[in-house]
């Protein structure tokens, strides 16, 4: 208790002696963990660089202005690729993903002991791994594509959905379950009646938010050769293409915010 | 028909009730999906050709690699590690103000406008991209990649904050209000203990971004593990990737389970 | 003490709040402000320390007019106001003693109050006043782990321990049981007594307004209705305040009501308190 009393007075401050020294500890832990951290990385730095770097900059503002609006056409094949990749990997995830998510909840899993381990190994792993390097495990393997793209989607997003999925799972309300089974239904039945209409609007909505993210993450996936707008943006930028750079940013930009505004109309009808 | 009026029928109404329109999607994402499939060249040999090298791949788990590349795999991870640290401070020092002028309910309507297009500017394009830029003007090294993620964390933390911000409990800021305390005060003591539990677990969760992200940076040049992951796919060595990737599977899972203990502990 | 004159309020939506509300309270007198709901009775009591700003009008605390103060002096005057909320509006996630110090906040600067290093005055009176109220064994506890009653007795520390000259309190009963409610009151009412405080207490319990203020303001779509004291509140006045209604037997039960609630609450605050 931080209340002393001394002589006829109490006195009270807001931790004990130690609890205060512990914080302060804490504090000078973390500085001084942070210093050692920038140190490091400020003896791989370059100063001179950073110092010219706002001449840089501006001069690369300056080359890419205007940005080449007749590379537009060039540029509508990838923004579809971008698109379908972002799409067509989220339905493959979305049906991997939902199985995995059923075996990780703990009220729905068929076995705590083994099935349940795996499938939440099965989220670990597809969620450690950024869709990038996945991309690039896939082009390495089957060759450079759209289609490496859509499994890199794919296979990143499982992770997500399912352990989103399988915490709504979770959090479902047991009495209408247990309404449901007393009426004597088999499991099937159970699961179509008591759990799948509860846990639907979740569903839905964990699919579109993915959906919009991997929209995002789709646009760099070409720097590694999986196809997509990315793809252009990286051979613009090793030619120096500034005005392509510009147009290509613009455009990405112009994707990101409709395919937000697409997917907070969706919810808004779902919900 | 003098039968059908007898029986009462039911059927499940359906979630769509305009049937133009329900009939209309599903024609629609045929055709969609059809047409995405078509306009995918994939090249089925060199898949088929995939099948060999994935096989090859998964066996390079059993067992990997540590050895030989360790010395640069220590390298790559470390700087990682840094990287995240540092970003994650930076990034959140910065976003604090910015989410405090981004809060409806806090700031004045000129720089409500702009800390929000501040927020919207660095949360549009993916870590990746900035770090391209950032490699082009800082030169290659973890700085151009550490500025990438700082940028990331500021349009993620900020966001947030400003949300939770406008979410808080409004009597209790208006009775701090009303005992005369000043702006700074009002924020330590109103807003502060509000938001604190929750903006911890998500600094912490960033802290898990970061690192996932600081992983790829590599891969255009922003240092980290990512360059030395990228080396090693390009030489096909894939047992030494395979070593690469479970250590990055192991530092999440390590950041995963402590933020859940952490965010126990801070409720 | 505080003098308001034509005080109008009018909010963006169009409603008119309040229309030309004028009174006085002086020194040392319990006001009670009743009304149905929507009448005004909460813009009324936030217009007064400009938690809503208030459209025309001026406000008079002592000398000081308050509708037009700038920021500073705002901050100022408002530490001479106490408030206390209906729903408590304690900081639930800091400690009881956290949260009556920070009725000292406009008193000391910011970093001492960043370090919590009050006074030790401060402190002192903080002690003092929960032990009046019955807790400080309680000091330590967080805001959230306490119950309704004891809440508001923390609330009441917090605007108390600002030594102000005026208390405003908006509900204080609102969402407590009937037992603790009157307790609540009478803690309000003994403690302005001792303290020489005016108060302005908005209430839509009529019974309780009746039991322990002195003075009875109805309000009534933002007007002033009915002034005057507790006695004279009859079924006519009622009416005109609430809308027709049967009110006899609510009168009437109030007077049997009182003596019999009043002793059984007697009666468990010595079960509680034992007294020593």
């Amino acid at each position: 208790m931080p209340i002393r009393q001394q002589a006829d007075t109490k006195i009270w401050k807001r931790r004990t002696t130690k609890a205060q020294f512990a914080v302060w500890f804490g504090w000078l832990l973390g500085v001084a963990i942070f210093v050692y951290c920038w140190r490091l990385i400020s003896d791989k730095t370059i100063w001179f660089f950073v110092a010219d770097a706002p001449k840089q900059a501006a001069d690369m503002a300056e080359r890419m202005v205007p940005p080449k609006w007749s590379y537009m056409e060039v540029l509508w094949a990838p923004v579809w690729d971008t698109i379908n990749i972002a799409t067509l990997g989220t339905l493959i995830a979305i049906v991997i993903a939902v199985p995995v998510a059923f075996c990780a909840a703990r009220n729905t899993t068929p076995s705590v002991h083994f099935v349940r381990p795996v499938a939440l190994f099965i989220i670990v792993s597809s969620r450690s791994i950024n869709s990038l390097i996945w991309a690039l495990m896939l082009v390495t393997l089957i060759g450079p594509g759209v289609l490496a793209g859509v499994i890199a989607i794919g296979l990143r997003s499982i992770g997500f959905c399912a352990k989103l999925l399988y915490e709504a799972i979770e959090e479902i309300d047991q009495s209408q379950v247990e309404a449901i089974i007393a009426t004597g239904a088999a499991r099937s039945q159970q699961l179509s009646f008591g759990i799948v209409p509860q846990i639907l609007p979740a569903f839905a909505g964990i699919s579109v938010f993915r959906w919009d993210i991997n929209i995002r993450e789709s646009t760099v996936l070409g720097l590694v050769g999986a196809g997509g707008i990315g793809l252009q943006l990286d051979s613009s930028i090793s030619t120096l293409a500034w005005t392509q750079v510009s147009l290509i940013l613009l455009v990405i930009l112009a994707t990101v915010i409709v395919s937000e505004w697409v997917s907070a109309k969706i919810r808004h009808a779902i919900i | 028909m003098s039968q059908g009026a007898s029986i009462r029928r039911w059927k499940r109404p359906p979630f769509i009730q305009n049937p133009t329109l329900r009939w209309g999607l599903w024609v629609g994402a045929a055709i969609y999906l059809s047409v995405a499939f078509g306009t995918m060249e994939i090249n089925w040999d060199r898949v088929a050709e995939g099948v060999v090298r994935g096989e090859r791949f998964l066996a390079a788990f059993f067992p990997p690699d540590f050895v030989t590349r360790w010395d640069s795999i220590q390298d790559g991870i470390l700087e990682s590690l840094w990287m995240t640290i540092t970003s994650t401070v930076i990034g959140i020092i910065l976003s604090v103000p910015v989410g405090l002028g981004a809060a409806r309910n806090l700031a004045y309507k000129p720089v409500y406008l702009f800390c929000r297009g501040i927020l919207a500017v660095s949360r549009t394009f993916p870590e990746i991209i900035l770090a391209i830029f950032f490699v082009k003007l800082f030169g290659f090294g973890p700085f151009a990649g550490f500025l990438a993620l700082s940028v990331g964390t500021i349009g993620f933390y900020g966001k947030l904050l400003a949300e939770d911000i406008e979410d808080m409990d409004p009597v209790q800021a208006e009775a701090i209000k009303s005992v005369g305390a000043g702006w700074l005060q009002w924020l330590n003591y109103s807003v502060q203990p509000q938001v604190m539990p929750r903006m911890i677990g998500l600094g912490i969760y960033r802290l898990d971004i970061n690192f996932r992200e600081s992983a790829v940076v590599g891969i255009v040049g922003g240092g980290g593990i990512g360059a030395t992951l990228l080396t090693s796919f390009d030489r096909y060595e894939f047992d030494s990737a395979a070593a690469i990737l479970l250590v990055i599977i192991g530092i999440v899972m390590v950041l995963e389970y402590s933020s859940g203990y952490i965010r126990k502990w801070v409720q | 003490m505080l003098r308001i004159e034509h005080l109008d309020k009018k909010y963006k939506t169009g409603d008119r709040a309040l229309k030309d509300v004028n009174l006085e309270v002086p020194k040392g007198q319990v006001m009670a402000l009743i009304g149905p709901s929507g009448a005004g009775k909460s813009t009324l009591i936030r217009c007064v320390n400009r938690l809503v700003e208030p459209t025309s009008g001026r406000i008079f605390l002592g000398d000081l007019e308050l509708a037009h103060l700038g920021a500073t002096d705002l901050r100022r005057a408002r530490t001479r106001m106490g408030m206390i909320f209906q729903e408590y509006a304690l900081v639930e996630r800091l400690s009881v003693m956290e949260n009556v110090l920070s009725g000292r906040l406009g008193y000391v600067g910011f970093w001492r109050s960043f370090f919590r290093k009050f006074p030790q005055s401060d402190i002192d009176e903080a002690f003092n006043l929960l032990e009046r109220v019955g807790l400080d064994h309680m000091a330590d506890k967080r805001a959230d782990e306490l119950s309704g009653g004891q809440r508001q007795r923390v609330g009441i520390c917090r605007a108390l321990i600002q030594n102000p000259d005026l208390l405003l309190v908006d509900e204080p009963t609102a969402s407590l049981d009937p037992k603790t409610s009157r307790q609540i009151m009478r803690l309000i009412c003994e403690l302005c007594e001792e303290r020489q405080l005016a108060a302005i207490i908005n209430i839509h319990d009529v019974l309780l307004a009746q039991m322990f203020a002195r003075r009875i303001v109805g309000l009534q779509l933002g007007s002033i209705v009915y002034d005057g004291p507790p006695e004279n509140l009859n079924p006519d006045v009622l009416t005109q305040i609430y809308g027709e209604e049967d009110w006899e037997a609510t009168i009437e039960k109030v007077k049997e009501e009182d003596e019999e609630l009043d002793t059984a609450a007697l009666l468990n605050i010595a079960k509680v308190h034992p007294p020593s």
